[in-house]
Parts: structure tokens; sequence; C-alpha cells
């Protein structure tokens, strides 16, 4: 299964600069300017997959949220489709913001525990308008099958749920509205390696079915390499290297991509591993 | 080669339902100078079987059968004080965060020392030396004896844990999953000097983790544990490049490789199952 993939940039992001203020010092009288997000420009091919890898404090997280208009820009523009997010507001940003959907990293934090899962799923459609409740119930059920749930999960509780069934109802929840581009966020790192490789199969699915363009943010370079088109490496809150994965893989031009890439456990024994495979 | 510890037929249930058990019937014995690797999924029991060897299971919990055996001492049957005397001492143990096992009120050497004091009675001038050597054998400076842990790095105050557990060289090392709160670069380097440490000092090393990436670059031996049970284990070469039993094969196909040459395959839990009781 391969999904078209169209070089026109469904989202593109133009030197992005973004700056923290944060305390320091023992007792935080001092204030230090961290620089999270430095110049980064960013083209996500429509239909295809981009990700964006970096260690703890890289920005990689920063350029989500930023993307998402979720955080203030200090300077530089998104564009969707053209369109420069920025300039958008209101009933404007409301309908794009249907088009930008986002899975979280945290199964267990970003599900509201005093919410079924239909109305956890169902909450998208309710606020866009969109449908008659009946309509509403059908897509929610549609959804929940299509991502391995069952019918009657709809009116169970986040709680009841493991893992990485909670990391099912997050991608539907994000997917019932029809996105264009999913952004996630460290989706697997929570889970089991078994269950990682689950959440990993049906993301592949889900896009060759719905044509849908992700920005996947992860630190685990095995992921990426099994998930994404595109990889762009982050460190200290610039772009250090970007492009093809099986290229960069295979020549990283950069010395800290190359770190990166040493790094990876499992490297000698695992490889013959994969070779038997 | 002679075993420093072993693990026979320990099983663990719920003191509130004592016909479940979370580990059944577990046994395997770890060798000086040999890391051994347990690995499996959340909730098989690997984290239950490293605490019950320490004697720290919660309160709710009780070993219904089987002991441990160090030394030709059971474990199992010691009082609180005649553990103390192990525990730190003969056995040290690593955990995950190491962003909540240390005290942040105290200073790192202090942190590192207060074993040292405990178990041999060092002081004064013997007791800093102790511990300079112990930070230079972890690689971080000596100055930063003095610093809290809020003032070092997440891998700097993973070392300092590293460094308290060996500080009275113990025989065996427990680690249970010691980098995965840790980043690919920072991970790699810990690992390696687990591995020196090991060596060096010709420690057993009880190593848990979930990362079959990591097993293959530290450890000697693989213990895989599914629900509770030992499906497998054999050495490192053994497990990974010739697994015997379905569930390590489905969980090796799970695991997606530097290389994406590999193609992922989801876990059949229900062919698992049929398989484990055929």
């Amino acid at each position: 299964m391969s999904n078209i993939i169209l070089e026109a940039p469904i989202l593109e992001a133009k030197h992005l600069n973004k700056t923290y203020t944060q305390r320091s010092g023992r007792f935080g009288f001092s204030t230090l300017k961290v620089k999270a997000l430095d110049n980064v420009s960013i083209r996500l091919r429509t239909g295809s997959t981009l990700a964006v890898v970096g260690e703890s404090g890289s920005g990689k997280s920063t350029l989500a949220r930023c993307l998402l208009q979720l955080q203030p820009l200090d300077s530089g523009e998104v564009l969707f489709q053209g369109k420069d997010l920025a300039k958008l507001s209101g009933q404007g940003l409301r309908e794009t913001r249907r088009d930008l959907q986002m899975v979280f990293q945290d199964p267990f934090a970003s599900l509201n525990p005093r919410m079924r899962v239909g109305e956890i799923v169902g909450e998208g459609l309710l606020i866009h308008g969109l449908g008659s409740r009946e309509e509403q119930k059908s897509q929610v059920l549609q959804m929940l099958k299509r991502v391995g749930l069952k019918p009657e999960d709809m009116q169970k509780y986040p709680h009841e749920f493991s893992g990485g069934q909670r990391q099912r109802i997050g991608i539907a929840r994000a997917l019932v509205l029809s996105p264009k581009v999913l952004v996630c966020d460290e989706p697997v790192s929570a889970l089991d390696v078994s269950v990682q490789a689950q959440i990993l199969l049906l993301l592949k699915e889900l896009q060759a079915e719905m044509a849908l363009s992700y920005l996947f943010i992860s630190h685990d370079l095995r992921v990426v390499r099994h998930i994404a088109n595109d990889i762009v490496v982050m460190n200290q809150g610039k772009i250090v290297e970007q492009g093809d994965v099986a290229q960069v893989y295979a020549n990283p031009s950069q010395t800290y991509t190359k770190q990166l890439l040493n790094a990876i456990p499992g490297q000698k024994q695992l490889h013959k591993q994969a070779l038997h495979a | 080669m002679t075993s420093i510890l072993s693990i026979k037929n320990l099983t663990i249930t719920p003191k509130a339902d004592l016909k479940r058990s979370l580990v059944n019937n577990v046994s395997f014995s770890l060798k000086s100078g040999k890391t051994t690797c347990i690995v499996g999924e959340s909730g098989s029991g690997k984290s239950l079987t490293a605490l019950s060897i320490m004697g720290l299971l919660s309160k709710q919990l009780v070993q219904t059968q089987g002991g441990v055996i160090f030394q030709e001492q059971n474990l199992t049957l010691l009082n609180n004080s005649q553990l103390r005397e192990i525990r730190g001492k003969k056995i040290g143990m690593i955990f995950q965060e190491p962003m909540t096992s240390l005290n942040p009120v105290l200073t790192v050497g202090f942190q590192i020392g207060e074993s040292l004091t405990v178990h041999l009675g060092l002081k004064g001038a013997e007791l800093k030396v102790r511990i300079a050597s112990l930070l230079q054998q972890v690689g971080i400076p000596e100055s930063r004896a003095d610093s809290y842990p809020d003032e070092l790095s997440g891998g700097q105050r993973q070392r300092v844990m590293i460094a308290m557990s060996i500080a009275c060289e113990p025989l065996l090392l427990i680690a249970d999953e010691p980098t995965t709160a840790l980043d690919v670069t920072v991970q790699a380097q810990i690992l390696k000097l687990l591995d020196e440490l090991k060596t060096r000092m010709n420690m057993a090393m009880l190593f848990i983790t979930h990362d079959f990436g990591v097993v293959a670059d530290i450890a000697d031996d693989v213990v895989v544990m599914f629900r509770g049970e030992i499906v497998e284990s054999g050495t490192v070469d053994q497990v990974l490049n010739n697994p015997q039993h379905p569930y390590t094969n489905a969980l090796l196909d799970c695991v997606p490789d530097a290389a994406g040459k590999k193609q992922l395959k989801p876990m059949d839990y229900a062919w698992i199952r049929d398989e484990v009781v055929a």
C-alpha cells in the first residue's frame, strides 16, 4: 500500500523564530533567554510524512505547537495550502483548525477522564456543527471501528482502556473531522513495542486511505525510519540537517546527525535479525 | 561459571487474590561479570521480579512460592535489618527515573557518601577521596560533589545514581530501565559506562528493559517474560537471532530497525495464547 505524494507542500513554515524567557539562578531572580526556534523553515509535501527528530530541548514540540497556532511566534510565517495562518482569526482560524489536527504523546493525560469515548471523539463534530446528531453518531461509530475499537466502547470512559487503545481514541478524535494534516507529537513513545507496531501500521493505513499528510515528531530514529519520507534534524532550536529519510540515514552530512544515528541501540545484533526477517 | 544469585520458582500474587499470580514460577540465575536482561511488555512482571530480589515488594503483594538465593542465603527468609546489610552493599540498584530518585535538598556528594558511611564506616578525608574517585569513575568532574541534583542534567543525575549504587562495590547491580527516560546519545553513553563498570568490577548485572536494541547492546543472557512467566531464555545471540518461542518471534517482529528494511508485524495475541497453551 503506498500513497501519492505531491511535491507541492500542504504545510510550509518560513523562518520561524521563538524565544522563551526562563527564570534561572537558584531563586529565579535572573532571567535567561532560550531560543526554542531559530530560523526554522520546513516543507511538508502533500501526502507525505515529515519527521522532526531531536533530543529533549531541541525545539521539536515547540515547532509543532507553533505550526498549529497554539503558541504565538516571534516572527516567521506558517502557510497552510498557501494561506498564512497568522492572518486568520475567529471563524477563519476555526475552520482551518479542522484541517490541522494533533495526536498527543501521553494517551493517559490527553483524554478528559470525565467524558465518554463517544463524547470525546464526537466533540469536534459538535463544535464545528457538522451534520445532525444522528449523522455525528454514525461518523463517530465508523471512526472508532476504523481505528480498531468496538461500538460499545462509545459508552466507556478513558480509564477503562489500555495505553494503546487510548492512543487509538486520540487518533479517532483527530481524524473524525477529516483533517488534511495530522501532527503527531511522539505518538508511540509511551507505548510498548508490540503496541507501537500496531499504532504505526494503523497510521500508515489511514494515511493512504484518507490522503493525510503527517508531521511526525519523535526521538526514536528507528520509528522515524519506518514511517517517514522526509526528515528534519533539530538541535538547540536550529535545523541541522534535512532531506529524504533514506538518504540522510545512509549519508548523514552533519556530525550531529551522525552522532544520533550511531547512538541507535542494537545496530550490531539486530541487524542480523533484520536480514533474517 | 558459578552463579551469584539464583531465583527459584518465584511466584508473586496480590494479597487480595492469591489465585491470580503476577509472577508465576520464575527461575533463572545470574553470573559474575555477566549481564542478564529481562525483556517483556508492561505488566509482564519484569520489575516485580527485580523488586522481589531486594525485598522491596509493595505490601499489597506477597511472594507465595519460591525464593531468592544469594551467596547461599535465602533472601526471602531474612528480616529487614539483615536485608539492610545486603541492600546497597552487596546488591546495588538503579531506578528508571533519575529525577525522582535523588533527594533534592542534599548535595550529590553527600548522597553518594551515605552508603559508604553506613556500610563501610568511612569518614572525613577518606570519605571525600572515595566520593571523588567514584564521581571520576562515572565521568563527572570531582567539583560536582557539592552540586545539588537540580544543577545536573538527566544523564549526569543517572551517573550519580550509578556512582551511588556501585559505591560499596556490590556483587550484583540491578538496573530497572535506567536509560528509558534519557535521550539516545546519553543512553548510549550510560550503557557503555555500565558495561565497563561491570567488566572492571566483575559484577553481575540484572538489566530490565523493554527495548530490544538495548538488549542487543548490553546483554550476555536474555530472559523473555510474558504475562508473569518466562517464555524463553538463553544467550543474547540465541534469543535474538534464533528465537524458539512464538512470543519472542512476534515481539521481535514489532521492533523497527534502523535500516528500515523490516516489515513490522502487529502482534496477534490470540494466536500467541494458543501457542503458549499448546
